[in-house]
C-alpha cells in the first residue's frame, strides 16, 4: 500500500504537467488556425503553379534549359523540413525516417535541414549538411523561399549537385498530415507514361485530366523566347513550391502538436482519476485500520 | 455585343485567388513589353515584371497592380500566377505613397549600393500600386 503522502504528490505533479500539455494544446490550437489558413489560402497558387509549368514543361519540346538537365549520378541535394521543437507526436519522426531512406539509397547525398529537430539528428549520424536553417518563423516568408530557392539553383547550375529533392509534410487535417517527397531540379515533368497508364486505368480520374491535358496543350508561344520564359518561370516555380512546403509543413507541425497535448492532456485526466482512487482506498483503509485499534483498544479496556 | 466572346482570367497569388471573372481583354506588362490578350489567344506563355495589369470586362476597366510572376494563355484560359496583386480598392495608398518616397530616397543616395535591385524593386512596385488606385502624379512612364 502506497503512502498517502506520496499518492497525494504524484497526483500534484500531474496535475502541473497537465496544465503545462494544455496550455501547449492552447497555442497550438491558435497557431494552427492562422497557419491553416495561409497554407489553405496558397493551395490554389500551388497547383496552378504546378498544373500550369510542369504542363508547359511536359508538352513542349523546348527543354533545352540548366535547370531542366539531367545529369546522370552525381551529388543528390535533399532539403529535409521538420519543426524547432518536439512535443507533437511523431510528426518529426516521420520526416526524419522517410530522408533518412532516401539518405541510405544514395551514393552521394547532402542536406539542407531547416528546423532544428532534423539538424540535430542528422548531425548525430554524421550525413553531410550542406546548410541548415534553424528557429523558423511561425509563420514562413515568401522572401525565406527565395533564398533557399536561390541557393539550391546555384548548386544545381555549379554542378555541386545533380539532384535535388525536398521532404515534407502535407497538411490534409488536424488530425492527419502526410510526408510526402517532391523532386525540384531538375524541374520533373508529368509522369511521361500518362497515355500509358490509361489503359490500364489505375487512378482514373487523374489520367483522365491528364489526358485531356495532353490533348489540350500543344504548341505555346514563348513570349519573348523560350530561354528566357524559363529563365525568368523556373526559378519562380521553385520559389512557389518550395514556399508551400513550407506553409503546409507548419501547419503540420502546430496540427500534430495540437493533437498530440490534447492526448497528453486526457490522459494526464486517466491518471488523475487513478491516483485519485487510489488515495481514496488508502484514506479508507487508514480510517479502517485506526477505527480497528479504537475499538480494539476500548475492548482491552473493559 | 451580347454574344462577344469571353476569356477566362484567374490571377493566383500565394494568399488567394485574387480575381476570377470572365472578360473581354486584359492588358499588362510581359519581361519584353505590354501584351495584350483577347478572347481565342493561342496558347502562350511568358514572364510577367512588376507593373499594372488592366482588364476591360462588358465596357469596365479595372486596374490590378501585380509583382513578378507569369502567364499562362489558353484560348478560353488566362492564368495569371503572381506574387501579389491587388485590386484598387485594396490598395493602401498612403503606405504605397510612403514606399515610392523612401525607394526614390535610396535611389538618389546611393547608386552603387548592392540594395539598389531591390529598391528599384520596390520603388516599380509602389508605382504600380498608385497606378493601378488612380493616383497619377508623375513618374508613370517607366511602368
Amino acid at each position: 500500500m502506497q503512502n498517502m503522502r506520496d499518492i497525494q504528490r504524484r497526483i500534484g505533479s500531474v496535475k502541473n504537467t497537465q496544465k503545462i500539455t494544455r496550455a501547449m494544446k492552447m497555442v497550438a490550437a491558435a497557431k494552427l488556425k492562422n497557419a491553416q489558413d495561409r497554407a489553405e489560402d496558397a493551395r490554389p497558387f500551388f497547383n496552378k503553379t504546378v498544373e500550369v509549368l510542369r504542363g508547359v514543361f511536359t508538352r513542349t519540346k523546348e527543354t533545352a534549359h540548366p535547370l531542366l538537365a539531367e545529369r546522370e549520378g552525381g551529388r543528390h541535394l535533399v532539403i529535409v523540413i521538420t519543426g524547432d521543437r518536439g512535443l507533437c507526436g511523431a510528426y518529426n519522426h516521420k520526416v526524419i525516417d522517410l530522408a533518412e531512406e532516401i539518405v541510405e539509397e544514395e551514393e552521394e547525398v547532402s542536406l539542407m535541414v531547416l528546423g532544428r529537430k532534423a539538424r540535430d539528428y542528422f548531425r548525430r549520424r554524421g550525413t553531410d549538411i550542406m546548410a541548415e536553417y534553424v528557429q523558423l518563423d511561425d509563420y514562413p516568408g515568401y522572401g525565406f523561399a527565395n533564398n533557399i530557392a536561390d541557393e539550391i539553383i546555384h548548386h544545381f547550375e555549379a554542378e555541386d549537385v545533380n539532384k535535388v529533392s525536398m521532404v515534407y509534410t502535407h497538411f490534409n487535417s488536424a488530425i492527419s498530415q502526410s510526408v510526402k517527397t517532391m523532386q525540384l531540379l531538375p524541374v520533373e515533368k508529368f509522369a511521361e507514361e500518362a497515355e500509358k497508364t490509361d489503359e490500364t486505368e489505375q487512378i482514373e480520374a487523374e489520367t483522365a485530366a491528364e489526358e485531356e491535358g495532353s490533348k489540350k496543350y500543344v504548341d505555346y508561344i514563348f513570349e519573348p523566347s523560350p530561354a528566357e520564359v524559363f529563365d525568368n518561370i523556373l526559378p519562380q516555380y521553385l520559389i512557389n513550391v518550395i514556399y508551400s512546403a513550407l506553409l503546409e509543413s507548419k501547419a503540420s507541425e502546430f496540427g500534430a502538436r495540437m493533437t498530440a497535448m490534447d492526448s497528453a492532456t486526457e490522459n494526464a485526466n486517466e491518471m488523475i482519476d487513478k491516483l485519485t482512487l487510489k488515495y481514496n482506498r488508502a484514506r479508507q483503509a487508514e480510517i479502517t485500520k485506526e477505527i480497528t485499534e479504537i475499538v480494539g483498544g476500548a475492548e482491552a479496556l473493559k | 455585343m451580347a454574344a462577344a466572346p469571353k476569356i477566362q482570367l484567374d490571377v493566383v497569388t500565394p494568399e488567394k485567388l485574387v480575381y476570377s471573372e470572365q472578360v473581354d481583354l486584359i492588358e499588362g506588362p510581359a519581361i519584353d513589353g505590354l501584351i495584350g490578350i483577347l478572347p481565342d489567344h493561342a496558347p502562350l506563355v511568358t514572364a510577367m515584371q512588376i507593373g499594372v495589369v488592366r482588364v476591360v470586362k462588358g465596357g469596365e476597366e479595372i486596374q490590378i497592380a501585380i509583382s513578378e510572376g507569369f502567364m499562362e494563355v489558353q484560348p478560353d484560359q488566362i492564368n495569371l500566377v503572381v506574387r501579389t496583386a491587388e485590386l484598387p480598392e485594396e490598395i493602401d495608398v498612403e503606405r504605397a505613397e510612403a514606399a515610392r518616397d523612401r525607394a526614390e530616397a535610396k535611389l538618389e543616395k546611393d547608386r552603387e549600393n548592392v540594395d539598389f535591385a531591390r529598391a528599384e524593386a520596390a520603388y516599380d512596385r509602389a508605382l504600380a500600386r498608385l497606378k493601378a488606385a488612380g493616383h497619377h502624379d508623375h513618374g508613370y512612364d517607366r511602368i
